[in-house]
């Protein structure tokens, strides 16, 4: 495990995108609740994982802890700094502590400019060096992610898918951040390509003890990479532990249901499997289910489940669930 | 090539090669295109008139004496000495060309040639101020309406919907009668007498490019709006958010370049609009003020001599035609050219 000093502390963050009807006169109608109530803590130098199915909102936590999206409440503490409260100037001075990686290394690259200019912006933004210094820094950014620096004067549209990926780290990089929001970084390449690609973010954050957020779908992607992993579902954080520890002690009911959809690698108990089959839907964040958000969907759920929401709490030294049967 | 160099070598720039931009590739695309060069080289052509138009024509696009007419074309005629002083070609006296009218010439005596090349002044100046001024003002309103989102975003477009509403062409009209009737009683003093003397300097096209300007941005903000609508979400604009870049870093250089080329050709495509409504407005009498010859204007003045005299609407009619045919192909080929999915089967 890493060094025991908390860098992100996120407090009941909660993300919700109102709904309006109107043409003129928008009336709020209601919200979807991608984010509701989510805390967890980023330590100095981890990586945690985050991992859902599509929509349970992972990426729309990445970019409100980020402040790409502003929280409609809860907080996002960088250290001492309370991020929610930043603006103007001073955010702009605080990003250069923190990034992100795209998922869309295609969407992700504006196809005007060419990578030696992708990559010095953040400089040229934080007026960072002058032409010549931050030229040299693009060429040394280029290498240091795999790339030649004779490339720095081609357009994104000359690249491969990863390449592209390559070309979206090295920006991320310009800064010199210490936090990183993976965004399904490898989601969108060829599995030939997510490997390079993880390997090459691995390597980055020995070399700089770099924090990663890496969100993703993948659960044996995230297996591998993190060193504790969250799993939502509908907009909270229903369970978050040591790697390990989550993926051979699964507490939560979906997280049990989750991982029992991986497939194992071996022909010999991967005919014996137990899948847990979910019945339904994933119901709309517009609308959720009260009590507990999973219970329309839990093989376990008893009474209590359909009025109380479980409240978030360690149940093991740095196992958390919010479950009413653990 | 890349390859072969080590990647921990400093780099010697003069060795990285440069990548070709989404426009470069789309102007590659654009030279393939015969009909479309064609367009841009007789649209260059044209221009090189508008902008030499006194060494092009053999005579003052003014100069009259009703022994001439109705000359017809290539028919020798009495020059007077009124000619003279303005015959010459490129410059240099022509002894016989001031003989005979090359198209001949209209009721007043007036060379018809002469006045077809000044003419090209009156629909390029259209062409390109009307356009600009659509294209500036259109793309500015809709890019900072898209940008803006949410109420601000609702506000300006109901304004461009109000606007839209509105009959903006007898609004023209009623503009240019009043401000004309104004400039026949004299008015000099105040804004108004400004803006008289300001339109009489110019021929009589400023109320003209108002007009086609006033006209045209709407569906331009539109346009605009729609195509930051559709980038202000990818990716890239985030990312450059999260780097800290500004807003004006963002809309200046992430997305008007990336939203201008469909503008641009929409814009190429109207023109054969402005050149035409020009041509309609000096037609009804509501265009450019005589004697600065403007192609609608000639044809109106000749088409009550159509049987007998049928060179004096042909004349500027095929002018026109092809000046907006040119401008047509231009525009289908650069639009072809930065969106391949747009193109035509070959």
């Amino acid at each position: 495990m890493s060094e025991n000093g908390t860098l992100i502390k996120v407090d009941k963050l909660t993300k919700h995108f109102p709904i309006t009807r109107g043409i003129i006169i928008q009336r709020e109608v209601g919200a979807v609740q991608a984010v509701d109530k989510v805390s967890f803590e980023i330590r100095k130098g981890e990586t945690l994982g985050l991992v859902g199915e599509s929509g349970c909102g992972k990426s729309t936590t990445g970019r409100t802890i980020l402040q790409l999206y502003r929280p409609t409440s809860g907080k996002v503490y960088y250290g001492d700094a309370d991020l929610t409260e930043l603006k103007g100037e001073e955010l702009r001075r605080m990003r250069r502590n923190m990034q992100m990686i795209f998922q869309d290394p295609y969407a992700s690259l504006n196809p005007r400019l060419t990578v030696g200019n992708i990559v010095s912006e953040p400089l040229e933004v934080h007026s960072i060096g002058n032409a010549r210094e931050r030229r040299e820094r693009v060429q040394e950014l280029l290498r240091l992610v795999g790339l030649s620096p004779h490339m720095i004067n081609r357009y994104p549209h000359e690249f491969s898918g990863g390449q592209r990926q390559r070309i979206g780290v090295a920006r991320a990089l310009a800064l010199q951040p210490e936090f990183i929001v993976c965004d399904e970084p490898i989601s969108a390449l060829d599995v030939s390509i997510q490997a390079q690609v993880v390997n090459l973010l691995e390597e980055l954050q020995e070399t700089f003890g770099l924090t990663y957020l890496f969100i993703a779908h993948d659960l044996s992607m995230v297996r591998h990479i993190s060193d504790r992993t969250a799993v939502m579902y509908l907009g909270k954080v229903v369970e978050l532990a040591t790697r390990n520890e989550l993926y051979t002690h699964p507490l939560h009911p979906y997280t049990q249901a989750l991982l029992s959809a991986v497939p194992i690698p071996d022909p010999s108990k991967e005919g014996k499997r137990q899948r847990i089959i979910l019945e339904g839907d994933v119901p709309s964040p517009a609308n959720p289910p009260k009590g507990c958000r999973f219970h329309p969907r839990c093989p376990l759920a008893i009474d209590i489940c359909r009025e109380v929401e479980p409240e978030w709490r360690e149940v093991a030294p740095d196992h958390w669930v919010a479950c009413h049967l653990v | 090539m890349a390859e072969s160099v080590a990647l921990d070598q400093p780099l010697d720039e003069s060795t990285a090669r440069k990548g070709r931009s989404p426009g470069q590739d789309a102007w590659r695309e654009f030279r393939r295109n015969r009909i479309g060069v064609a367009g841009l080289i007789f649209i260059i052509f044209i221009i090189l008139v508008a902008i030499f138009a006194p060494l092009m024509s053999p005579y003052g696009y003014a100069t009259q004496n009703n022994l001439n007419s109705r000359a017809k074309p290539m028919t020798a005629y009495t020059i007077t000495t009124d000619y003279l002083p303005n015959c010459h070609w490129a410059g240099t006296p022509l002894e016989w060309g001031c003989t005979i009218f090359f198209t001949g010439s209209d009721a007043l005596g007036r060379d018809l040639w002469s006045r077809t090349v000044y003419g090209t002044r009156v629909s390029i100046s259209i062409a390109l101020v009307a356009s600009t001024v659509s294209l500036l003002i259109g793309s500015i309103y809709g890019t900072v309406s898209g940008y803006a989102g949410g109420r601000i975003d609702n506000f300006m477009m109901r304004i461009v919907d109000f606007l839209y509403a509105v009959p903006i062409l007898p609004l023209i009209i009623l503009m240019q009668v009043y401000f004309k009737a104004l400039a026949r009683q004299g008015v000099r003093e105040g804004l108004t007498g400004a803006i008289i003397e300001l339109n009489q300097q110019m021929g009589g096209m400023l109320f003209l490019f108002i007009a086609l300007g006033a006209l045209n941005w709407i569906g331009m903000s539109r346009m605009a709006r729609g195509q930051v609508l559709s980038y202000k979400n990818k990716e890239f604009i985030e990312a450059a958010h999260m780097i800290g870049a500004s807003n004006s870093r963002i809309i200046f250089r992430h997305l008007m370049p990336n939203i201008l080329g469909p503008l641009l050709i929409a814009e190429t495509l109207a023109i054969p609009g402005y050149i035409f409504t020009e041509a309609v407005l000096s037609f009804i009498g509501l265009g450019v003020n005589p004697p600065t010859p403007s192609w609608g204007q000639m044809i109106s003045e000749g088409y009550q001599g159509l049987r007998s005299n049928p060179h004096l609407v042909l004349v500027p009619g095929a002018a026109l035609t092809i000046l907006t045919l040119a401008f047509n192909f231009m525009g289908d080929g650069l639009r072809d050219a930065f969106d391949p999915k747009l193109r035509g089967r070959k």
